[in-house]
Order: C-alpha cells, then structure tokens, then sequence
C-alpha cells in the first residue's frame, strides 16, 4: 500500500473523483477537466468496468489512453456527437462531473457569471449544459480552489440547482436529480443530511477540519469524527501516472 | 474505371452504371448556387436574426462573419453556440443580442471580446442551457412552436428569460415542462468541408453539431465550403452518412479553402491556436485590437485574408 509521501494531492483528487463514479455500472461516464477526465478514466480501468466514457471530441474509446494526446490510439466503440450527448443526458444513462466557479451549501451551482446576470462583473462560460444536467441525471462537481470565494453562501446565478431549489419545485420534477459528491483540493463532500445540506464526507491528507471551515463561507454539516480520503493504491499510481497521465496534465488544475 | 466521379465536369460525369440517362441529366441540370462572402452579405439586411452553425471554436463559416464584419449591417441578432463568430461580431458592434448557450473558444475557454460586451452591458442576451438551444433549433426547422424539456426547471434559466413559458403535460401525468420556443432564423450561415454548386454539403469531421438545423430553421442559408466539388464526386472522400445538409434547404454556396480559419475543420485542417492566442490578446489592448482589425478583419476579400496569413507565416 502507499504512504502520504509517495501519493500528492493531485492524485488523492483523481481517486475521489473516481469514487464519484462507483456503482454506476453501464452509464457514460462525463466528467469535464483534467483532474476529473483521469478520474473518470481510473474508475473504468479499475473498479467500474462497465462504464463507458467520452474522449472529449465525439468518440466512445474501449480503450485506456492518456489525456492531452491527440495522436493516442483510440479503440472507437461507439460515436456520440454532441445531439447525442444530449439524447444521452435526457435519457438519463449519464453521471457528469463538472467544475463549478461557486458552489453553495445545498449544491446549487455557478458557472454562468459573477455578480448581477444583467451586466455582471465577470462573464464566465454561460448555463451551458447544466441546467439540463441537474434535472436528467447524477451530477458530482470538482472545485480546485477551495475558498471562501468558491463555497459561497448565495451563488450568484444558479446554473446546476441544488436541493433546496428542487425541494421547492417538488415531485415529479425533482425525481432524477442527485447531487452525489463534491471533491475539492481540500476534501470530499456530499448531501448526506436529513436536509441534503453539505456535509464533509472526508478530509484530504495533511488538510485539518478547521482549514475547511476557515475556506467555506456556510456552515457544513458532519464537522465531527471526520476520516481521511483514502490513498491511492499502488495499482491506482501506477495507472495514473504511467498510463492516464504520464505529461502530469492533471497538476496544472492546482496553480 | 471508379465507380464515383473522377474529376469531369458535369455533363460528361462519369455515373456508376445503375444510374440512367435521367440521372445523368439531374446532375447536368441542377440549380448553380456559387456565390461570394459580399454577395452572401448583400441579402442580409439590419436588424435580422442569424444563426451561425459550428461549435465553440470549431468549424465556424468564418469568412462569411468577416464579411459582415467589414459591411454596414447593424442590429443583428446573432444565434449560435458560440465561439470568435460572437466575439468578433460583438467586438465590432454589429450585435444587438446574442442567443447561445455558452460562448467559448475551447482551448481559451472564456471568449474575452463575448465577456467585455456582456460586462460592459453592450449587447442584449439569451443565454439558455445547451440542450434546450437545440430544441430551439429543432422547433423551428419542424414549424412548430416550441419543444418542452425538463431542461431549465430549478435553474435561474427561467429568471434569466422571463418570456420562458411552461407547459402542462396533457397526458395524466400532468407533467409541467419548459416550452423552448422555435428559433425563427431569417438567415443561416455554415461551412462544410465539401458542398457540390447546387447546395448538398458535407462534413468529413467527427461532428456535424446542429448545422443541418440552422439551414432547416431560417429563411435564407448560406454554405461556404472548403472545396466545391462535382455532385458525383461527393462520395469520394466521406460515405453517405457525411451527406447532411440536403440543398433543398440552401440558398448560397461559396467556396473558400480556409474558410473556417482560426477554428477547426478537421479532417482539413486543425485549429490555428497561435492566431486565436492573438486574437483573444487583443481584448486587452485596444492597439492590438486595431491591428488586428487592419491586418486581417480589413482585408477586403477572402483570398486577401489569406495572403495576410501567408505573410505572417
């Protein structure tokens, strides 16, 4: 087994963001960002085989290959232009893992745009797909810079909706909606409360409960008795880093 | 002898041989659509709705939004899922209100020139999940008025677009929906990386994106093409399955190698990633910005586009 020493944080966040994906079985597997991307792609080399999963451009690969390499040889299994990436999230056989410029205490999430939509001080990417996303199918969030400015206690827009939002909309609306983990550069999160409001399901190694509550701007639920993200296994780094990731493409998400 | 055409002009086509005298007087007879960027521009009017086909930055008819950019037309509404035709169009002040789901160039992911005119309050916008977009799209080449979706609910779409309806499921479920409404386009803009005169195109890339429905949703569409080749060699680099953009539903052909230049159209050509580097810079500096404009924007036809990127090399 590996110690803290040999594994980073870069690494540790690969493994929990593929831990987002355990037990989905035969879904495709989005997730969107490097850090994610190697996730997603360790959890189908290891323990979530069935999975299948894009290679960003228009592709389904069978095969394992590294991120940032065009030229990689890819084992084509299927084609899912976008139209059917979206027939795909409508269909619901989809888990995304997405980044997320705010974040609140009930999952609701921003990427669309800092400060008042009508004219906002920062133009970001747009709602993009999330909206779709929330109320299609399981959605995870990967958030490398975990700060005050990111665990916020209002978004500023809501492009993904959190469980408040859909508490309020109710049944049937509500029925495919589940926000299932957050993993930041600091720790993992989930809604597993009697409210579904963020709790701290695990702190990264060498990261304190008092960091987190300190870089969070609402108050998180399961502060107590909190365990440690597990490591990678050796099996795990050696993918990582010989086979999904050997540039180290994943370490720039950090900076 | 090839079964599919080799390179002869149309009336001497070489037909595979289940392909009568009839069909040998269709391809001799079909409808000339060539045309220029300018002549493209000149049956746009001020004020219009447009769609631009593509993706991020990715095969974008890029010539033909030169041509705009260089013309008098104001007032647009501009429909995409967008990338540099957005930014470039907003930075030019042709934009009245930009309708999209994202504005990105994919390797710069925020389009800094779509930023400025979204922060600086300059343009209306639209701005609506990207999924529900193609429903948009899809409403309007059916003709119907809206298609709903799940897409939008709990989200701030929907404050965001107080003109959004929704729509109760007639059925016992009683579901409640958001009703995209039909994206009615007076023109459409896309590029293919093969098209035949009279309008059939092709794309030879892993995506076609929404493109066959922008030309299906608006009045009037415009395909600029990286090569115009004859109808009975459109099967020679591309099976079929690349053949979907149907000339029934063209009004404009221009050929123009490059055509989508800095974006992507692969297989022909990858992403110019050093000009779009220098193109996003210039949202920084407005010397840059007139520089750029001068040297590239300003030139006054595609082929002396060209010529400009040939000198940078």
């Amino acid at each position: 087994m590996s110690s803290i020493a040999e594994a980073t944080i870069d690494e540790i966040c690969v493994v929990a963001c593929a831990e987002a994906f355990r037990g989905d079985g035969e879904i495709l597997c989005n997730p969107i960002g490097t850090v994610p991307i190697v996730g997603g792609r360790l959890a189908r080399a290891t323990f979530e085989p069935d999975l299948v999963y894009t290679d960003t451009v228009a592709v389904l690969p069978a095969n394992n290959f590294p991120v940032g390499d065009p030229d990689a040889p890819k084992v084509v299994e299927s084609w899912v232009p976008y139209r059917t990436v979206f027939d795909i999230v409508w269909s619901g056989k989809r888990h995304v893992l997405m980044g997320a410029s705010q974040i609140d205490q009930w999952g609701n999430q921003n990427i669309a745009a800092i400060g008042d939509f009508r004219q906002p001080k920062a133009q970001l990417l747009g709602l993009r797909g999330a909206p779709g996303n929330l109320v299609n199918h399981t959605t995870s969030y990967w958030v490398p810079n975990h700060s005050t400015r990111s665990f916020v206690a209002s978004v500023d827009v809501v492009s993904g909706p959190g469980y408040d939002r859909m508490r309020e909309l109710g049944s049937p609306s509500n029925r495919f909606h589940e926000v299932r983990r957050v993993v930041s550069n600091l720790g993992v999160f989930d809604f597993q409360t009697d409210d579904n409001r963020m709790r701290i399901a695990s702190v990264h190694p060498g990261v304190t409960v008092e960091q987190v509550i300190e870089a969070t701007a609402f108050e998180l639920a399961g502060t107590d008795d909190v365990v440690e993200t597990r490591l990678p296994s050796d099996e795990e780094l050696h993918l990582i880093r010989e086979v999904l990731d050997p540039g180290g493409a994943r370490k720039a998400e950090f900076r | 002898m090839r079964a599919f055409g080799t390179m002869t002009t149309p009336k001497e086509a070489v037909l595979p041989v289940w392909a009568g005298s009839q069909a040998r007087a269709i391809v001799a007879a079909m409808v000339d659509k060539r045309m220029t960027e300018d002549e493209v521009v000149s049956e746009l009017k001020d004020g219009m709705t447009i769609g631009i086909g593509g993706w991020g930055s990715r095969r974008k008819p890029m010539s033909l939004v030169r041509a705009i950019l260089r013309s008098d037309l104001k007032d647009l509404t501009v429909v995409a899922y967008g990338g540099p035709d957005i930014g470039l169009l907003c930075a030019a002040g042709k934009v009245r209100r930009a309708v999209y789901g994202f504005v990105s160039l994919d390797s710069i992911p925020l389009e800094p020139h779509f930023r400025q005119a979204r922060q600086s309050g300059a343009i209306e916008f639209t701005e609506l999940d990207e999924g529900a977009f193609y429903l948009g799209l899809l409403a309007a080449s059916h003709r119907v008025p809206f298609y709903p979706t799940r897409a939008g609910l709990g989200s701030d779409m929907l404050v965001m677009n107080p003109d959004l309806r929704t729509v109760t499921s007639p059925y016992d479920d009683g579901e409640e929906l958001v009703a995209i409404p039909a994206f009615k386009l007076d023109a459409a803009l896309i590029h293919m990386n093969r098209a035949d005169a009279g309008g059939n195109g092709q794309f030879l890339g892993p995506d076609l994106y929404f493109d066959d429905l922008f030309a299906m949703a608006a009045d009037k569409t415009y395909l600029s093409t990286e090569k115009i080749v004859p109808t009975e060699s459109l099967l020679d680099e591309g099976s079929v399955h690349t053949l979907r953009i149907q000339r029934i539903f063209t009004d404009g052909v221009v050929e123009a190698p490059r055509g989508a230049h800095f974006t992507e159209c692969p297989p022909d050509y990858g992403r110019d990633e050093a000009f779009q580097r220098e193109y996003a810079a210039t949202a920084r500096d407005p010397e840059a910005w007139e520089a750029f404009r001068s040297t590239y924007l300003d030139a006054p036809s595609h082929a002396e586009y060209l010529k400009a990127l040939e000198a940078r090399a």
